[in-house]
């Protein structure tokens, strides 16, 4: 570990971990999607020969995992190609797609171009409410598709994200990924960024539902070791300590956007920093050379409380876009953190978000309708700024 | 577990071993995620090919390292592997 300060760029570590979201596009209209609202302004995504250089670019650099997401990547018809050569250059290849776009036939061919891993996210363990969340009937589709991914030896993590409208039902949730036979099951709470943290009033559950869902996947990760393993982490909203984000700035993870900007993480690109982009510079002048990757690099940055806080090597003072969402300033504390002076500001919008619950189950007050992830909607709020703007 | 020296390891197909240069190391992976192995750990893990049994790794070992009475060590780490599911009996 370097003391504060003395950073400099020849003690910069290579990426370990390439997020390549290929395009924006997507045949589903998930309302908690984590992709930037602006998603219609990505108009021009890389071609494949820009996918193949900056593969071979970090992994060079010593990135040994790749991770083929979207947007849906199943969109992109050189999938396959870009899958060929990642396993190639020695990637373990993960492609993490919704499982539409596929069948047995692709699932044969990107096996035979040497894919390790797919990973299909389900809406809900029902079809009615799965076919609402994603905006399309696409639930027995899934379920089928599991299972030839299974039949074709692949590892299984079928990723199920948890909010307050599928919350409830997390016991059919790891029963359906029981009888499917996941290997690893991630119930991952819906993170309030891109188009979760508009809907957030609709999708943050409540505490109550949380300490019924943590009991459940308790039960289940007892019952299932050593044939599943079951992961879950409670939205950071109800922690006292923010999470280590990315593992700190720039430190493993390298996401490329459809349009090859290049960032420390997928939700980056919301922050007044610029990002390199991998059509003007190399994937290492990005890394190691970039004002934006440097930018919150080591502990210079901080301010208090972080910069004295003995924890701070731990989770870096959270994450940065938190910061920026909720403070205005990316380099202030995540208001998670109950040292932030903003983290009273948190703890109050969780209890109006907890009495808008309850008054839609107990009254049956009307909500307000959620806003699903599409083009039509983006391109709403792509005219909105650039009139205020 | 109760380790049978007879048997015959090898690399479970959801898992990958291989060697990193950057990291200078081996390392075993997994869906999204890497776990680095120790200088003996990849010593062992990279003899699991699934032909050779496990008395005959041990001595494979010994030889290469001129030690004596490694079986110990090497039991231990092939408990963690078949634990972590990184290895299993060839059928």
């Amino acid at each position: 570990m370097t003391p504060a300060g003395l950073e400099t760029k020849s003690d910069v570590k290579p990426p370990l971990w390439l997020l390549a979201e290929l395009t924006y596009r997507c045949p589903l209209q998930c309302p908690y999607c984590s992709n930037p609202l602006e998603i219609a302004k990505y108009q021009n995504e890389l071609s494949t020969e820009d996918w193949v250089r900056v593969m071979q670019q970090a992994r060079k650099m010593g990135a040994a995992q790749i991770g083929f997401s979207g947007g849906e990547p199943l969109v992109r018809p050189d999938l396959e190609e870009l899958v060929q050569e990642a396993r190639h250059l020695g990637f373990y290849t993960n492609l993490i797609t919704s499982g539409v776009g596929m069948d047995e036939a692709r699932v044969k061919r990107l096996k035979d171009a040497g894919l390790d891993h797919i990973q299909i996210s389900f809406q809900a363990s029902d079809e009615e409410l799965n076919n609402f969340l994603g905006g399309t009937k696409t639930f027995q589709h899934k379920k089928e598709m599991a299972r030839i991914v299974k039949a074709y030896e692949y590892p299984m993590v079928l990723n199920i994200v948890i909010h307050r409208k599928n919350i409830d039902q997390i016991r059919d949730i790891l029963e359906m990924t029981v009888e499917l036979e996941a290997d690893y099951v991630e119930l991952a709470s819906t993170q309030y960024y891109g188009w979760s943290r508009i809907n957030v009033d609709q999708l943050l559950p409540t505490r109550e539902q949380l300490a019924r869902a943590e009991i459940v996947a308790k039960e289940y990760q007892e019952r299932m070791k050593g044939k599943s393993r079951i992961i879950y982490v409670i939205p950071d909203y109800f922690e006292n300590r923010p999470k280590p984000c990315m593992n700190g700035w720039g430190a493993i993870f390298l996401t490329i956007a459809p349009d090859g900007t290049a960032l420390p993480c997928h939700e980056a690109g919301q922050l007044p920093i610029d990002f390199p982009n991998v059509k003007e510079v190399s994937v290492e002048e990005a890394w190691k050379d970039s004002p934006g990757f440097n930018h919150f690099r080591g502990f210079e940055w901080m301010k208090e409380p972080c910069r004295s806080c003995d924890e701070k090597e731990k989770d870096f003072g959270g994450c940065r876009c938190q910061a920026f969402m909720m403070t205005g300033d990316a380099a202030n504390t995540d208001p998670v953190c109950d040292k932030s002076p903003n983290h009273q500001e948190l703890l109050d919008d969780v209890e109006r978000i907890g009495k808008l619950a309850e008054q839609e189950s107990e009254h049956n007050v009307a909500e307000k309708p959620l806003v699903f992830r599409n083009m039509k909607n983006s391109k709403k709020f792509v005219a909105e700024e650039t009139e205020t703007n | 577990m109760n380790i049978n020296k007879a048997d015959i390891p090898e690399v479970a197909p959801t898992f990958r071993l291989q060697w990193e240069e950057v990291q200078d190391c081996y390392v075993v992976l997994y869906p999204e995620g890497m776990v680095k192995l120790s200088g003996s750990a990849g010593e062992i893990m990279k003899r699991i090919n699934g032909e050779q049994a496990i008395d005959s790794i041990i001595k494979d070992l010994e030889t290469t390292f001129s030690e004596n009475n490694l079986e110990d060590d090497v039991i231990k780490f092939l408990e963690v592997a078949y634990d972590t599911g990184w290895i299993r009996n060839k059928k």
